[in-house]
């Protein structure tokens, strides 16, 4: 056989991708990260099932990627501050094809590509080192100028939480970007209303946190963020807004979303599953998808 | 009531910059600021960056010659690292500039993981190195090589006056990777043109030889090691004058085969730094570590103590890094 020149290297991603296909990849993305937390007895895969509709969305319909080249010139840039979050964007990864399904069995072990915390030297598709939080939303300040003095296109979407938000270089970076018009960013908080030490709201409460945005100079939207019609409907907003300023898709999710036990498990930034609740929750997971898409 | 003449003037403390320049010495007007809008005009990639502090690190130049290519990022120098970064990853170079205690105390965090980690193409060239400002320890920068000492793959250089950054830009620029380049801005003392000198990154330079001192010094402290070696010829005393502006990586070979060529030379290390963790500490290290152990081992640095306010001649005397006190503990050390 022999290979026939093809014009380019097929996105992963279709902006007219049907909600119901949306949903399949989501609940894709949440099996993976079951499975890696599987691999490792544990991991924040409470965080990565309450996020996969974000990044279902964020993967298979707004980002411009080649899954075969992930340094593509042209592609959209996806940073991750939150680097605890890497199981979720692995998964992510996996479901577009940028990394291996059978890696995700490598996952946070010595000489993996897949390591707990996510760094941009490990893993193909991972823009930055998330972990010291505070440090995204800056440096997609520093990619959207730079697209813009190349004169590109391309959006630079910043993935944070809402914990994370209590960084003041956060601020720097959000004054910045309403300052040069970076109508090239879209930041997305994760506001799951959890952190190290308990509630977000009750931490270090930010208030509205859409509201805040919006005096710093941002479009704000804020929905909820396991709602894929709503979902898809910001980012389609954010993207095609003729509007100067930056935009912030600010999206509540529900830790444990899709597998109802974890659902109601006592919130923490952590949650524990217990060794023989990996096969369970996959179940709980596998039943719940096929009865809502009956 | 008659109110007592003081013995000597008192000094003014002078503007948060102060000149480094003795009286009549030669200067070179912003040779950073002049030397990078020249080789901007060769490298379409670099751009320019300051956290509302371009007047102040001579960055102005380069943003009157290349107005497009800076960037005004405010007052938050956390950011100025971030959007560094994400320059840098979009193919820029990116030259930052702010005071050195900002760059370093606020921003280490960014600098080490946004950057350095990274191995990020991105300069930080950083005004009021040591003391060179009477405005107190919120300008004064007396530990900044010691908070980047511990930073994997950071280049740290001090230059030691305008020829050595008129001569550094473009090397360090050549150079893929983060490096932090203390900075002399303003009317900047000439002196290294007088010697068989050429600025090469990671390297350390025997300006002078003498049998009887060996002074080990980078940034200015080389122009007051240059200037005691000439007065203490008077004392019959021969000083030699190894100036080292890369303290990170260290041109240990030459400085110990500096050390090694003359054993029977004391060894002074003068630095614009606290004698904690500079390049003091680092020649230490080095001649210990390999056995190259010198007749006798001295440093002029800064003391580990919040330094006081006032005008710098007044300060550096205080703290001994000016060339009177240079020469004077030179001897007190040879009589020892």
């Amino acid at each position: 056989m022999s290979l026939s020149a093809s014009p380019s290297t097929p996105t992963a991603s279709d902006t007219n991708m049907p909600l119901a296909e949306l949903s399949r990849r989501a609940y894709h993305i949440r099996r993976h990260a079951l499975k890696m937390g599987q691999v490792q007895g544990q991991g924040y895969v409470g965080q990565a099932l309450g996020i996969a509709d974000v990044l279902a969305v964020a993967y298979f319909r707004a980002l411009n990627l080649r899954p075969a080249e992930p340094e593509w010139e042209g592609r959209d840039r996806f940073l991750l501050s939150i680097g605890h979050y890497a199981i979720a964007l692995y998964a992510a990864l996996i479901e577009a094809g940028v990394i291996p399904l059978e890696e995700l069995e490598t996952y946070g072990s010595d000489d993996s590509r897949l390591p707990m915390s996510g760094m941009a030297s490990y893993t193909p598709g991972m823009e930055i080192s998330g972990g010291s939080l505070g440090q995204g939303l800056g440096i997609a300040v520093g990619m959207g100028l730079g697209l813009k003095r190349k004169g590109t296109g391309q959006f630079v979407y910043n993935l944070l939480s809402d914990g994370e938000l209590g960084e003041g270089s956060t601020w720097e970076a959000a004054a910045s970007a309403a300052h040069w018009k970076l109508d090239n960013l879209i930041a997305v908080v994760d506001f799951n209303n959890q952190q190290a030490d308990g509630p977000s709201t009750q931490v270090l409460g930010m208030g509205d946190i859409a509201a805040k945005f919006e005096a710093f100079g941002w479009h704000a939207q804020f929905v909820d963020g396991n709602d894929m019609e709503a979902l898809v409907a910001a980012f389609d907003t954010a993207r095609e807004l003729d509007d100067p300023r930056p935009r912030v898709i600010v999206a509540q999710t529900l830790m444990g979303q899709g597998v109802p036990f974890l659902e109601t498990r006592e919130k923490t930034h952590f949650i524990r599953v217990d060794e023989d609740e990996w096969d369970k929750a996959i179940e709980v997971l596998d039943t719940g998808f096929a009865a809502a898409a009956a | 009531m008659s109110v007592e003449t003081p013995a000597k003037p008192r000094l003014k403390t002078s503007a948060m910059i102060a000149s480094i320049a003795a009286e009549g010495q030669r200067t070179i007007s912003a040779p950073f600021g002049h030397a990078l809008a020249e080789l901007a005009a060769k490298k379409p990639e670099i751009v320019g960056m300051s956290a509302d502090l371009a007047k102040y690190t001579d960055l102005h130049i380069f943003r009157e010659a290349h107005p497009d290519r800076f960037y005004q990022m405010g007052m938050a120098e956390q950011l100025l690292m971030m959007a560094g970064a994400g320059m840098a990853r979009e193919g820029f170079q990116p030259w930052l500039t702010t005071y050195a205690v900002f760059a370093t105390r606020r921003a280490y965090d960014f600098l080490c993981l946004a950057i350095a980690e990274e191995g990020l193409d991105v300069k930080v060239a950083c005004a009021l190195p040591g003391l060179t400002t009477g405005y107190g320890p919120s300008h004064q920068a007396s530990e900044d090589i010691a908070i980047l000492r511990g930073m994997p793959e950071l280049t740290i250089v001090d230059p030691c006056d305008a020829i050595d950054i008129q001569q550094a830009v473009q090397p360090i620029s050549d150079h893929k990777g983060p490096v932090y380049m203390r900075l002399l801005r303003g009317k900047v003392p000439a002196v290294l043109d007088e010697y068989d000198y050429t600025f090469e990154l990671g390297k350390a330079k025997m300006l002078r030889e003498g049998a009887d001192v060996l002074f080990i010094s980078s940034g200015l402290m080389t122009m007051r090691a240059l200037e005691a070696a000439d007065a203490l010829r008077a004392d019959k005393v021969e000083a030699a004058v190894l100036h080292c502006p890369t303290i990170k990586p260290l041109d240990e070979a030459t400085i110990r085969a500096a050390v090694a060529a003359k054993p029977g030379r004391l060894v002074v290390v003068a630095e614009n730094h606290s004698v904690i963790g500079g390049l003091g500490e680092a020649v230490a290290a080095s001649l210990l570590g390999s056995g190259t152990v010198p007749s006798g081992f001295r440093q002029i640095g800064l003391p580990d103590r919040f330094l006081d306010a006032g005008a710098l001649p007044t300060l550096h005397d205080r703290y001994g890094i000016s060339t009177e006190q240079v020469v004077a503990r030179t001897l007190d050390w040879l009589d020892a």
